[in-house]
Order: structure tokens, then C-alpha cells, then sequence
């Protein structure tokens, strides 16, 4: 909302500098954006009058114009169109700083020279002045415009831009703003006078009003206007509604944009003529009608939305836009003026499914009082007798089928106490709710008040949105500063956010990087990771902003595979990604399950460019390790087993078992996938871990192992096996004899030295007793026992 | 026999010191002091002797044992410190040639921030608890005061889920806000509450430097017998001077959320100009951090506790903003879209 400083000065003294009383606004809930003034540079410019008009001695399109600016007259040479002797207008000076019609630039006017003519200075356009856009011809001020007067002081201007929260319509208006300056500085305001002279007839006998929808329309008042003179506005009309960002249109139109600018009430104003029947009917639209509007598009209307109509057809779309058909334009000499209060939900809807948000409709949606339809409307009617020449009909319509009463409100001090935390004095809360215009009385109990709402403040309707008065209006510095003080509520263990923490520090631990991702995705991603839909569907966003985040992810890997793609673009040469963040899956008619999941990526070098190592790639093992790590770390005994995942390689790929279940899988893109995200690192290696599942497997509890007081002995056993046996199955029989506390895989090989079809695979066993030291004999013992089971289980035979 | 030994201790130290090795020296010391060596052999034929030579020569060999012993032990430290001066000297590294890389994981920046300011909270006995992204209309909206058709729905655009009801109402959406987490709350427990929501939240919005679909809240809200907004600003005064510095100072100004009443917004002096006026706080001195107030009685009401009995405040932060000013970081994007030039730097 944009407030003219002169156009508030109407209503309200402005004691206070402009940026105080905006820091005042500010605080007190209504932010002023920015302050803007106009005329700034309008230093040199001050008011001439035409007094002479010659040709151009040397130029037929071209004037000369002798403009008297009191002091001294300047002759100067001018081609406006629209320049007559007598007509007051903006001069500026040389030196006098102007906005070029063309570049539009400010830039300091220079002596011009124009066929042999010298000009010391030009009459300006609207545009030159920086006021609109206007650039046709020369501004052409009111005859009263003083001669010789700086232009900044006749109509300079300063406006501030205010952002008003959707509970406050009624600041949606310069009377508003006033009310809320005068209570923060403590005045009265001035509210214009309403009155003028109804000299037509009855206006009974000229149009009826009837309600047929009031649920949706709880008041709809309405006066004629005859003989009136369609025409521009008078240049003060326009210069208030330029200020509040309007544009001037004609001086009907104006004046309702005026009116409702100054009191927040929308109007609208209807060629009489065109109201078939001399009736108004205000009802629900039905399916198969339609109504042009005045943008000229022909809207399909409903039965959910409210128009206005005459006797046959409907004329505008209430409190949205009118139709074309009953648009007041110049031969229209009779006005009939609404002024009603519609349903806030109802416009709203309408507005939106027609995509037609209006000053009109964003004031009604935003709930205004009934009570200023009346007011606003008899205001219109006074300035459209007065700036249009009309004559008004006796009386006005005035239908009021929802009419409430507004009970007092009983404030107590004590609620004030519980809210704020601070004891006020009754006689500043009552001084601070009379300056909103909040009428209050001691009622019965001491310390109670019983408050009278005026009917502009819809917003007030409980104690607490009293209290909410009193702290803005006193200002919330008062208010002191304590720290909660009652017991500290009991608190819910949370395994699953301590678990996922947990995951990010080892992670981070070991070398990778923390992404956070969207949780949108496209069809396209989806499709990448699942191209023959084997997985459910992924719930759709049915309003996205683009196809990019049409759906929530299912999985985390495009997202990761996505990321490993860009940074690959931007040449990382090491890229160690995780995330941990939900994924979505769709049930039925319940919201959908989201479900914890962390995912890796690797690829590129295994550590940057160094002179002391070997460049080397980051390979599947790199990964298995992170993985290694987390379980151990989180005291899950995993083991990993191949199995075939649709994005990855096969044989080159491992489902994770924790406790016999499987929490999650592991392995090296599919080039096919790989391809598909335009990664060209070979190997990249993804895993997946669904955290949730893990939660209910891993942590066993922690209990602490005696240190082993025997010493151990060391063996190594090297094997011969078929290339396919897997290591872990022989680690496994080896680590199952009681006396052996560790063993560790230190060789593998296959080639030359074995035959073909096998491989060697070198363990390191240790031997060690919690209960006394081993012979050499029992060692020997035991690993004779576990060859020959390592033979028997897997025909491992002693590499010779 | 005397003259043997002085010849022996002559010859003796006259090959030490040639000797600069300790393998040189412990030849050496077998040689003259071991079990086979002269001197060995002449204490040991002492038996022989008259008594008046042994005495003599004994004394001579004694002292000349003891002697070559001592030496010895000299010539040894005087080796051991030349070997470290050599080794030191042949050992030299080039200090300045770049350490061994170690791989380096880091949190991302959001969760480094979000991790910082819960514990803010908890010290202040304040719990976190999480919610789901994806909400019904009626807590993200309808139990915070904000019905169907209601024009403060403009504050929050709204990403609709793809579901309709048999009567054709869209009630599933991607929460807009961390609040409906209020509702879920106070529905299943009792007062006293204080709890935080961090999390994600969704918008219909195009993105630009400054907006974001996808971006982090935290949702804070304390509800108990004699709550009030004293102990509102208190709470959140103190998290600002903990999360921006005990110099900064904050204010409260007069805001409107639906389901708070009084309703404030929170700002902090600006850290650059601390408060005169610059680009960051738009000349006015004051930055914009936070949302809070009162929680209505009306969302009180709706969960069944009694707002005669109990009052409670409610805030709501947007993470990346913080960060985003905390390090001078102009471009809201950078934060999902993960680029590791950007990440690397936290
Ligand atoms: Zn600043």
C-alpha cells in the first residue's frame, strides 16, 4: 500500500519527521518498505505561464513560447503539440536536472540552440519529471497553479510504501495509515465531511437492490448520479492516484479508485442505462452464463461465484471486475454507484480461479467491515457531484441483511499480566486503546474493562488481540525480558534423529562429504533409475513449479547420481558424497511414509594429486570400507553377499546383512546408468542404507571386553581355492575355531603362480586363550584342524 | 711386565682414536678388554707371579683396565653424538614440500547450523522432535487459523500433493512451514511442552538469489502455566546473542502470524554496520531474523488445552538465512545444489 504524505496530512498532523513516523509505522505492524520522494530532483523546475505562442521564424513545426516564470519571462523554442497561451506549466532552467524521454536517464539540461534560437530552458512532460510515463506533450497544470512557485513545493511529494499484514484491510487505506499515525502520536484525526445535496428524485423509483445470495453479500448500498460529465479527473485526483501507483482513467473510474484508496472500501460504478430493469440483483453465477469483463475476456461463470446482475444477464463479477457492457464510458451521463460488502472467502476463490486478483478483490477478501460501505459510498457520491457535475438521487439503497452486533470485549488486567508479563497502569491502557479509537469502561470486578471495538478494526475480536493493541502501541521494548522458569518437561527418547547423527560423523569421519538434496524430483530422474517401472509410483505434486520437482523421490540415488554429474562438470577430481534425507513412498490414502535412508557416492582419484603417492582411482573396496566402518562403529556385525540391482553391476555389487536381514545394497554403477546421468568416471561406486531398518538391528549394547592377559601367536595360512569360492565363506570357518581372536586377509592373487582356475588367498591368523598361554603344540593342533575343514567345507588345499 | 701394559695402553690409544664407527668400537673393546684380550691374560697369569710383582703389576693392570674402560665409555658418547650429528645432517627434510593428504569429510553447512542451534535450545531444555514433509491441510493450515479461502494463505505458497478426496477437496501438500508440528505435538501430550522442529519446508515459488523451493526451519514453542512474552523475548534474545554474538542486540515489532496473538517478528542490529545503516539491513540498521508470538487461543483450544490455564509462545526461523548472513553467502541456491567448491569452504 502507498501512502502520499500530503494526501495523509489531510487526516492526520505529521508531527514527526518522515523516517521517525516510518519507524514508528514499522514497529507498530505496518512496514514501511521503502520512502520515495517525489520531486527530488526537481531543483530549477518552478511554475510558468504561457504568456505569448509564436511560429518559429525558420522552422514550421516548431514554437516559440515566452513563458513568465514572475521574476523574469524565458522565450524558448518548443515543438509540443499541446502548448496555448494562458496554460500553466513546469519550467526548468538550464542546470535543472530532467529524465530523457528516450534513454530514460536524469540528466542535467544544457542550453540548446534549436534553427539559430537560442532556449534557456524547457517546459517538461510528465515523464521529464519523473511523475508517469506521459511523454506526448507538455504537463499542463491547473490554472490556480501560482505563478513563479518551486514545483517541489506545489506538488512535491513524499510516499511511503507500506507492507500491510492480511488481518489489517482496513490499513489498506490512507484514513487507515492516518488512524494508525494518530495513535502512535498520540492526536486526533480529521475524517472529511460526507454530506452534499441530493436534489434528484427518489431513489427508490430509479432502481431496486435485491440480495439473493447473502450469505455471500451482507450489505449492498448504492446511489445514482445523473447529468454527470465524463471527463479527466482534476490534475490533484490523478497526481494522489499516480503517488498510490494507479493510473488516471477518467474522472468516474478515478474517483472510485480515489474512494477506495482513502477509506479501504472498494466501489464500483455501473452505466445506469445499461442496468436492465432498473434492477440489481446480486446472486450466484449459474454454469452456462458468461460476462466479458472490462479487460474484454468473456469468463466462463458458476454457481460458486457471485455476480451482479440486472434483470437478464449478469454486469459484473462481484467485488472482482465489471462487465463491459455496463462500463461507464463517455456517453454514460447516468452513474449508479455500488458500495456493498461480499464474502472475503467467495472473492477470494473467485479471484483465483480466474487468476483476476484486483485492488478491489484483495481488500474484500481480507474481510472489511459493513459498516464502511454507507460511508465510502456517500463520500463517492459527494466527490462525483462535485468533480463530475452530477446531480444525486434522494437517499441511497441500502440492503443489510447481515447485519451483527459487535459485543464489548471484557479485558482484564490479569490477562494482560498471564500475555505480556508486565503490569500496566488502567489509565495508560485505556489512554492507548482511546488513541486506536477503542472505546473502554470499568466493568464491575476491579481491573476489568469492557472495550467497544470500532467498526473499522475487524481484526479485534478477543482479549488477547487487545493486549496485542496495547503491547504495539506502547511498544514491545516495554516489555522485559525473563527466562522460562517452570520445570524442564519430561523428554521422549528419539533413537532414529541419534542414529542418523551418529551416521553423518562417521561418515564424515571417513572422508566424505555431506550433500543435502531436493526432495523433488522429475519423471525423468525417476525413469533413469528405474526404467522399466519395476519400483512403485512416486506421489506427484499436482501444482509444480516446473517438471523438474514434479514428484518426491523414492530413492536417493538420481539425486546422488545427479550430483556426482555436476561436480564431475566442474573437473572434481575426488568426489566422496552422502547423504542422509527421507524418500517418499505413497500408501493409499494416508500421507505418505518417509522413510530415513543414507546414500553414498565415490569416484575419481582415491586422494588428490600428492608427490608422495601414486595416482590412484577410488574403487568399490573404498566403499565397502565407509561401510565397514559404519557397522563397526555402530556395533552392526554386517556381512555383504552379491545380488543383482537393476542400477548396478552385475558381479560387482553387494547386498548389505545385518542379523540376517538386508538393510542395503552396494556397488559399482551400471555404465548403462552411469551414462544415463553423463558421469564418465569409471569406477563410481554407490551404496544405500535404509536407516530405519538398521535402527531396529544395530546397537547392540556396548560392554566393555576384558584386555586379554595371554599372549597370542601368529600364523599365516596361505590357500589355494577355486576362483570363485568367496573369501568370506573361508573367513569365516576360520574364525569360528574358539581359540582364534582375529584374522585378516592380507594376499590375493591369481596368475602364473596358480593354476588356472584358482586363486591364493593369504590369511593371518591369531591364536589367543582369555585363559592361559597356548603351546606352540595346541596352535599347531588347531590349524591343522582348520585346514582340513577349510579343505572339507571348500577345497582349499596349503598353497605350496 | 709394567712396560707390557704401558705399551698396551699406548698401543690401545692409539687406535682409538682412528676408530669413528661403533662396530670400529666394539672391535676395539674386544680386543683390549675382552675376555681373550692381553690385559685379560695378564690379570688372569697374575697367579703366577711373586708376590711383590703381582702386587705391582696388578695394581698397573687394574688401573689400566679400569682406565680403558672409562675411555671407552667417552669414546662411545663422543661416537653415539657424531653418528646423530651425521644422521641429523644427512636427514634433512624440505619442510615446505605439502603434507601427505588425508581424506576430508565435511557436513554440509545447513547441517552444521541446524545442529548448532537445536543445541542452543536444548541447553534451554527445549527437545527436538521431527515431523513429516508432507502434511494434511488441516495442520499445516486449518488448526493454525488459517481456513479454506482465508487470506493470510497468501503468506505461504502451497505445493498440493496430487491426492483428492471423494468429495474433491486437494488436503495433502508439502508443509509450508515447520508450525503444523505445534498441532501434532500438543495433540498427543500435555503441558508442560517445549520442543523445536527442525526440518524442511516446501514453497510454490520460483527461485531466485533469495528464494528457494525447498529450504530448512526450525520451529520453536513452549507451552505451561504462566508463560508469557517476557519470557518469549528473554528466550529468544538469548539465543541471538549465543547464535550471533553477546554484542548483538534485538527487538521485537508488531507482526501478524494466524495462530499467534500478540505476534512479532525479531531482529537483530545489523553486524556490519552494527546499526547505522547498510546495504545488508536496507539502511535500516535492524535485520529481520525470526517470527514469533504468543500461541493463539483458539490453537490452544483446538488441542484441548485450556488457554484460561495454559499460555505458550511459538517461533520460526529460516535456517539458510542465518547462514547466508552469518557468511556473507548472496545466492540461496548455492546450498542444494551441492556444488563441492562451495561445501569445501565450511
Ligand atoms: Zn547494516
Amino acid at each position: 500500500m502507498k501512502v502520499s504524505l500530503k494526501w495523509l496530512e489531510d487526516y492526520v498532523n505529521l508531527s514527526l519527521p518522515t523516517r521517525e513516523l516510518a519507524e514508528k509505522l514499522t514497529m507498530a505492524g505496518s512496514e514501511v518498505a521503502t520512502i520515495e520522494v517525489i520531486g527530488e530532483n526537481w531543483e530549477g523546475i518552478s511554475i510558468g505561464q504561457v504568456t505569448a505562442l509564436e511560429k518559429h521564424p525558420d522552422a514550421d513545426r516548431l514554437l516559440l513560447a515566452t513563458i513568465d516564470l514572475g521574476e523574469e519571462s524565458i522565450t524558448v523554442v518548443t515543438g509540443a503539440p499541446n502548448l496555448e497561451e494562458g496554460q500553466k506549466v513546469p519550467f526548468a532552467r538550464v542546470g535543472a536536472q530532467l529524465i530523457d524521454g528516450h534513454t530514460g536517464e536524469l540528466v542535467k539540461l544544457k542550453p540548446a540552440k534549436i534553427r539559430g534560437i537560442r532556449s534557456e530552458g524547457m517546459a517538461c512532460s510528465e515523464k521529464e519529471l519523473g511523475i508517469s510515463d506521459r511523454h506526448e506533450g507538455i504537463m499542463i497544470l491547473p490554472p490556480e497553479a501560482p505563478v513563479g512557485m518551486p514545483l517541489f513545493q506545489y506538488m512535491g511529494d513524499t510516499i511511503l510504501d507500506l507492507s500491510i499484514t492480511p488481518n489489517r484491510p482496513d490499513c489498506l487505506s490512507v484514513i487507515g495509515i492516518a488512524r494508525e499515525a494518530a495513535a502512535l502520536t498520540i492526536q486526533a484525526t480529521h475524517i472529511p465531511d460526507i454530506s452534499y445535496e441530493e436534489q434528484g428524485a427518489p431513489i427508490e423509483d430509479l432502481v431496486s437492490v435485491e440480495i439473493a445470495d447473502p450469505d455471500l453479500c451482507s450489505r449492498y448500498c448504492a446511489s445514482l448520479v445523473t447529468d454527470v460529465k465524463i471527463g479527466p479527473s482534476p490534475q490533484w485526483m490523478q497526481q494522489r492516484l499516480l503517488a498510490c501507483g494507479m493510473r488516471p482513467i477518467s474522472n468516474i473510474v478515478d474517483i472510485t479508485n480515489y474512494v477506495m484508496l482513502e477509506y479501504g472500501q472498494p466501489l464500483h460504478a455501473f452505466d445506469y442505462q445499461q442496468v436492465k430493469g432498473k434492477k440489481v440483483i446480486v446472486r450466484r453465477g449459474k454454469d452456462n452464463e458468461s460476462l466479458f469483463t472490462l479487460d474484454g475476456i468473456e469468463r466462463a461463470l458458476n454457481t460458486d461465484m457471485l455476480v451482479i446482475a440486472d434483470e437478464t444477464d449478469p454486469i459484473a463479477l462481484a467485488g472482482v471486475m465489471g462487465g463491459a457492457d455496463s462500463e461507464v464510458i463517455d456517453p454514460t451521463t447516468s452513474i449508479l454507484l455500488e458500495s456493498a460488502n461480499f464474502y472475503g472467502g467467495s472473492i477470494r476463490r473467485t479471484s483465483m480461479r480466474l487468476n483476476l486478483r484486483s485492488e478491489a478483490s484483495s481488500r474484500f477478501e481480507k474481510g472489511i467491515s459493513p459498516e464502511l460501505a454507507p460511508i465510502a459510498l456517500r463520500r463517492a457520491t459527494q466527490l462525483l457531484i462535485e468533480l463530475a457535475g452530477g446531480k444525486a438521487a434522494k437517499g441511497i439503497v441500502d440492503v443489510y441483511p447481515g447485519r451483527m452486533t459487535r459485543e464489548p470485549i471484557t479485558l482484564s488486567r490479569e490477562r494482560i499480566g498471564r500475555i505480556l508479563g508486565v503490569e500496566f497502569d488502567i489509565e495508560r491502557i485505556r489512554e492507548v486503546l482511546s488513541s486506536l479509537g477503542l472505546s473502554s469502561e470499568l466493568a464491575g470486578v476491579s481491573g476489568n474493562l469492557s472495550v467497544a471495538v470500532p467498526y473499522w478494526r475487524t481484526d479485534i475480536n478477543l482479549a488477547d488481540d487487545l493486549i496485542e493493541e496495547i503491547a504495539r502501541i506502547i511498544g514491545y521494548d516495554e516489555i522485559p525480558t525473563t527466562m522460562l522458569h517452570g520445570e524442564i518437561p519430561e523428554r521422549l527418547p528419539a533413537p532414529l534423529l541419534s542414529l542418523r547423527e551418529t551416521v553423518r560423523d562417521i561418515l564424515v569421519g571417513c572422508g566424505m562429504q555431506e550433500v543435502i538434496t531436493y526432495s523433488q524430483t522429475s519423471q525423468a530422474m525417476l525413469d533413469r533409475i528405474d526404467p522399466q517401472h519395476k519400483l512403485g509410483p512416486a506421489l506427484r505434486i499436482a501444482n509444480p513449479m516446473s517438471l523438474e520437482q514434479e514428484y518426491l523421490r523414492t530413492s536417493l540415488r538420481a539425486s546422488l547420481l545427479a550430483c556426482f554429474a555436476a561436480n564431475e562438470r566442474h573437473k572434481q577430481e575426488d568426489i566422496r558424497l552422502f547423504e542422509v534425507g527421507k524418500v517418499y513412498l505413497p500408501r493409499g490414502n494416508d500421507l505418505p511414509e518417509e522413510r530415513e535412508t543414507l546414500a553414498g557416492i565415490l569416484g575419481g582419484l582415491r586422494c588428490d594429486h600428492s608427490w608422495l603417492s601414486e595416482e590412484d582411482t577410488l574403487d568399490f573396496f573404498d566403499a565397502k570400507g565407509v561401510l565397514e566402518t559404519l557397522f563397526s562403529r555402530l556395533r552392526a556385525d554386517a556381512s555383504f553377499k552379491p545380488v543383482e540391482d537393476q542400477n548396478l553391476a552385475p558381479g560387482r555389487t553387494a547386498e548389505v546383512i545385518v542379523d540376517g536381514q538386508k538393510v542395503g545394497v552396494l556397488g559399482e554403477v551400471h555404465p548403462r546408468t552411469a551414462a544415463l546421468f553423463d558421469i564418465s568416471s569409471q569406477p563410481v561406486i554407490l551404496f544405500e542404507v535404509d536407516l530405519e531398518k538398521l535402527l531396529s538391528l544395530a546397537g547392540a549394547e556396548l560392554r566393555y571386553q576384558p584386555i586379554p592377559r595371554f599372549p597370542e601367536i601368529a600364523r599365516d595360512l596361505a590357500l589355494v581355492v577355486d576362483a570363485d569360492i568367496a573369501a568370506s565363506k573361508l573367513q569365516d570357518i576360520i574364525r569360528s575355531f574358539s581359540l582364534v581372536s582375529q584374522v585378516t586377509l592380507f594376499d590375493v592373487y591369481s596368475g602364473d603362480k596358480v593354476p588356472k582356475g584358482k586363486k591364493s588367498l593369504a590369511f593371518s591368523v591369531r591364536y589367543q586363550s582369555p585363559q592361559r598361554t597356548l603351546t606352540d603344540e595346541e596352535v599347531n593342533r588347531t590349524q591343522q584342524e582348520i585346514i582340513e575343514r577349510l579343505q572339507r567345507e571348500s577345497g582349499a588345499t596349503l598353497r605350496s | 711386565m709394567i712396560a707390557k701394559l704401558d705399551e698396551l695402553r699406548s698401543r690401545a690409544l692409539g687406535e682409538l682414536d682412528s676408530i669413528d664407527t661403533s662396530s670400529g668400537l666394539e672391535a676395539w673393546r674386544i680386543r683390549y678388554l675382552g675376555r681373550k684380550s692381553a690385559l685379560t691374560e695378564v690379570l688372569r697369569g697374575l697367579a703366577t707371579l711373586p708376590l711383590e710383582e703381582k702386587r705391582a703389576t696388578g695394581a698397573a693392570a687394574n688401573e689400566l683396565r679400569t682406565f680403558l674402560e672409562k675411555t671407552l665409555t667417552l669414546k662411545e658418547e663422543a661416537i653415539r653424538e657424531s653418528e646423530i650429528a651425521r644422521s641429523i645432517e644427512q636427514g634433512q627434510l624440505d619442510v615446505t614440500l605439502p603434507g601427505r593428504p588425508s581424506a576430508l569429510g565435511r557436513l554440509h553447512p545447513t547441517t552444521k547450523l541446524l545442529r548448532h542451534i537445536c543445541d542452543i535450545f536444548m541447553a534451554m531444555g527445549f527437545e527436538v522432535i521431527e515431523g513429516p514433509d508432507v502434511e494434511w491441510d488441516y495442520y499445516n493450515f486449518e488448526a493454525l487459523n488459517i481456513p479454506q479461502d482465508h487470506p493470510a494463505r497468501d503468506m505461504w505458497d502451497t505445493l498440493w500433493m496430487d491426492f483428492e478426496t471423494e468429495d474433491g477437496r486437494q488436503p495433502m501438500l508439502l508443509r509450508t512451514h515447520t508450525s503444523p508440528m505445534q498441532i501434532r505435538v500438543m495433540e498427543s501430550r500435555r503441558p508442560p511442552v517445549r520442543v523445536i522442529v527442525p526440518g524442511k519446508v516446501y514453497r510454490y515459488e520460483a527461485t531466485d538469489a533469495t528464494h528457494e523451493a525447498m529450504f530448512y526451519q526450525i520451529e520453536g514453542f513452549a507451552v505451561d502455566k504462566n508463560i508469557t512474552l517476557a519470557d518469549l523475548k528473554g528466550t529468544l534474545f538469548e539465543f541471538a546473542k549465543r547464535l550471533f554474538g553477546e554484542e548483538r542486540k534485538a527487538r521485537f515489532r508488531c507482526d501478524y502470524f494466524p495462530f499467534v496473538e500478540p505476534g512479532v517478528e525479531m531482529a537483530i542490529d545489523c553486524f556490519l554496520c552494527n546499526g547505522a545503516g547498510c546495504q545488508l539491513c536496507s539502511g535500516s540498521g535492524w535485520i529481520e531474523i525470526l517470527g514469533a508470538g504468543m500461541v493463539h487461543p483458539d490453537v490452544l483450544r483446538r488441542v484441548d488445552y485450556d488457554p484460561d490455564v495454559y499460555t505458550g509462545f511459538a517461533f520460526g526461523l529460516g535456517l539458510e538465512r542465518m547462514l547466508m548472513l552469518k557468511y556473507g553467502i548472496d545466492d540461496i541456491r548455492l546450498f542444494y545444489s551441492n556444488d563441492l567448491r562451495f561445501l569445501r569452504q565450511f
